[in-house]
């Protein structure tokens, strides 16, 4: 991206949630969704991050944003590359904490409590807050071994029949088990890469989290595997809570009922969707949407 | 640039460009052939002195593996081997007594007349040497007299039969017949004297000494006393042990150092230094870790001279950094996404290193710790410097025994003053010592290939 000509926004305005409307056209196919269908429902707060801030080492990558997550719903980040979508998604199940470099402030607040308490075992978290990678990154192992393992972690399945049962339930849910159900023995890699993803998808639910988060999950895919998982999103909705980082804005409009955008780590706008792309508030958010930057 | 370009212009100055480009492509190309040729000859150098090196280690070596032996009915004569019967165990007795007694019985068998078994081989073979008797013994190795005492030893019923036997000949009767002394030299530089060198031309002749394949060399320890029988077994047992000790002590400690460094301590200066630290180990010369065991085990520790427990640790210490430095490396090969994927689906730390992380690095880690072992079986120096040097005439029956290693037994061999005879012997102890170090180079591909194929 090329932030040289780009009027230098100011950063300490909250994201605004009404504005006047700048651009009027529809350039992006919503679907059926409709505004009202989401004010009708007053929405269970899931996630809340409040004033986070991400530093590595002595670059701060977030500036302080608070976001409430409903549950649920599907959440999409979206914005220009190196704008924090990314990482913001990966303190909410706390990734960050792999790179030594990186420091975390603020609250992230789930079912009450905050995950960055001390207190708090990440091991537990990672199992109510699924993860989804940009790469399909099935394990060397078997279909059924790589759906399995998450619940052999945690104990999930008392006995083989149990365990069966699980493998096979994700692997639906997934939309995987017809293509896959006669060769869970074979290694998941040898998948092609929307099998893959969906695997990796079905590993993830095998877990039975509460959250999924899935960062970029299609980048990789082709458009055809691109729309299978995008419907399997879109199913896996009714149950889980998911927040989605794309770069394709178009997948943002399909898939999601509340689109977030970010830009150079501050979150600019949070809305639902069909606001964003038809009538965004901030005049970054227009810019990015309509393709000027980006 | 501001003339109108004529299609004629447009052309000329297409033609001037394709000659530029051409006389540069030549130049390159010639550059690129030369740098072919250079690398081809370098190739071929190398070959060429690997070959050199194989060709004349195997034609000095292979020799060795066949011996002179005196090949000849042996009569195990009553009259000369008279001896009680061997003592058995009697009601109410110890065994500590039965053992004394028994071992009284084996000094009676030491004091027959083996030698003169010996002698009467060749003369019931050839009665005509009945005139020479007394030269007939410096044709057999000095130790092979007690190889007829062991065989009655082992069973007292032999006595009164004739057996069929190849007896090692002496190293200088070796020497003489295949050749590898100038006969032409005059008596007084010779080994033999010149009725011993006709007998033995002559026992060559009717084949009572024959060329024979030779397992002393692998089955005998070293020896003075009888030079045609020293075989590599001590020092073979005493790099075996070396080398378990190594993979008990340097693969478990190197491994694990590896995997905490890379997967799980904090990346800070502590680590740093420890890690270049590391790195420098791997290039101190191996003879300052002998000066370091020699401090430190048998110094400080008080752990017995020329044993292969304290060779072991040396060498130890000496793969630790090869060791640490490939599983790392192997480490940070599995792409960090499978370690995320663990991460992500809530597996501890451990869990991710040892579910995902340590099978796939597996093949790499096992190829570099091979490589360190080979390295450490390899390895003389260091061992000069802990007493390995020792001249020990007996297999170690453990790791805390006197013994030394194959590379060490290479060097005290190439030193022996009996050079035309241990020249060979030398040889052959590298084609041992190469073919232990290329098997187990190949285990470390075999193991990586099989491992690799698995996916």
């Amino acid at each position: 991206m090329n932030m040289v000509n780009t009027p230098t926004p100011n950063l300490s305005t909250p994201p605004t949630q009404t504005g006047v409307p700048s651009h009027t056209g529809r350039p992006f196919d919503l679907g059926n969704k409709t505004v009202t269908d989401l004010n009708k429902v007053t929405p269970t707060v899931k996630l809340s991050a409040q004033d986070v801030h991400v530093y590595y080492d002595d670059t701060e990558a977030i500036k302080g944003i608070s976001l409430d997550i409903n549950q649920n719903e599907v959440i999409a980040f979206i914005g220009p590359s190196g704008c924090g979508k990314s990482t913001f998604l990966r303190t909410l199940n706390r990734m960050n904490d792999t790179i030594d470099s990186c420091r975390v402030t603020g609250k992230i607040i789930m079912d009450q409590q905050d995950i960055y308490d001390p207190s708090l075992d990440v091991v537990l978290l990672r199992a109510q807050v699924g993860m989804v990678f940009q790469k399909p990154n099935p394990f060397p192992k078997s279909i059924y071994e790589n759906v399995a393992y998450g619940p052999k972690l945690h104990g999930l399945a008392k006995n083989k029949t149990d365990m069966d049962e699980i493998v096979e339930n994700s692997l639906r849910r997934a939309g995987l088990w017809d293509e896959v159900k006669d060769r869970l023995k074979q290694p998941g890699t040898g998948l092609s890469g929307g099998q893959q993803q969906r695997l990796c998808i079905a590993r993830t639910i095998a877990v039975s989290p509460e959250v999924i988060l899935m960062d970029e999950p299609c980048s990789a895919l082709d458009p055809i595997a691109t729309a299978k998982v995008e419907e399997l999103i879109s199913e896996l909705s009714t149950q889980y809570t998911i927040v989605i980082v794309t770069h394709s804005m178009q997948q943002a409009a399909r898939v999601s009922t509340r689109t977030a955008y970010f830009h150079l780590g501050d979150l600019i706008e949070v809305d639902s969707t069909e606001k964003v792309f038809s009538t965004p508030s901030h005049h970054l958010t227009e810019a990015y949407i309509t393709g000027r930057f980006g | 640039m501001s003339q109108p370009l004529t299609p004629a212009t447009q052309k000329s100055a297409r033609e001037a460009w394709r000659e530029t480009v051409k006389g540069s492509l030549k130049r390159r190309n010639r550059k690129e052939m030369t740098f072919k040729m250079l690398g081809i000859a370098a190739v071929s150098i190398s070959v060429f002195f690997v070959a050199m090196l194989f060709t004349s280690i195997i034609s000095k070596g292979l020799p060795a593996f066949w011996q002179t032996k005196v090949t000849a009915p042996v009569y195990f004569d009553p009259a000369v081997i008279q001896i009680s019967p061997r003592p058995v165990a009697q009601a109410g007795e110890t065994p500590q007594a039965l053992q004394q007694r028994d071992f009284a019985w084996q000094s009676e068998l030491g004091m027959v007349d083996w030698p003169l078994l010996l002698e009467n081989t060749l003369i019931n073979a050839q009665p005509a040497l009945e005139a020479q008797r007394s030269d007939l013994l410096a044709l057999y190795s000095t130790d092979q007299r007690f190889r007829l005492r062991d065989m009655v030893i082992d069973d007292p019923n032999i006595i009164g039969k004739t057996v069929e036997m190849s007896l090692l000949a002496d190293a200088n009767i070796d020497v003489w017949l295949r050749g590898n002394i100038d006969r032409s030299l005059p008596d007084s530089q010779q080994q033999l004297s010149a009725d011993i060198r006709k007998i033995a031309d002559d026992l060559y002749a009717r084949d009572l000494i024959q060329l024979q394949f030779s397992t002393e060399i692998f089955s005998n320890p070293d020896s003075r006393s009888a030079p045609a029988s020293a075989g590599l077994a001590g020092a073979f047992m005493g790099s075996l042990y070396m080398m378990l000790i190594v993979i008990f002590v340097a693969v478990p400690l190197g491994v694990a150092s590896a995997i905490y460094l890379e997967e799980f301590a904090p990346k800070n200066r502590i680590t740093d230094l420890v890690e270049v630290n590391i790195n420098n180990l791997a290039a101190v010369p191996s003879i300052v870790f002998g000066l370091l065991g020699a401090v430190i085990f048998i110094n400080y520790f008080k752990m017995p001279l020329s044993a292969p427990l304290v060779g072991g640790l040396v060498l130890s210490l000496l793969t630790l950094p090869t060791v640490i430095i490939a599983t790392r490396a192997s480490l940070k090969a599995v792409p960090p996404s499978i370690r995320q994927a663990a991460l992500g689906l809530g597996a501890s730390k451990m869990q991710s290193v040892f579910h995902h992380t340590l099978p796939l690095a597996g093949p790499g880690i096992l190829t570099g710790v091979i490589i360190g072992i080979a390295q450490a079986v390899g390895e003389t120096a260091p061992l000069l410097l802990i007493g390995m040097s020792a001249f020990v005439a007996s297999v170690p029956a453990s790791p805390m025994d006197q013994a030394t290693a194959l590379p060490v037994q290479i060097y005290l061999w190439q030193g022996n003053e009996l050079r035309n005879f241990f020249e060979a012997r030398t040889s052959a102890a590298i084609m041992v010592l190469l073919a232990l170090l290329l098997s187990l180079n190949g285990l470390a591909i075999w193991l990586r290939k099989k491992f690799e194929t698995r996916w």
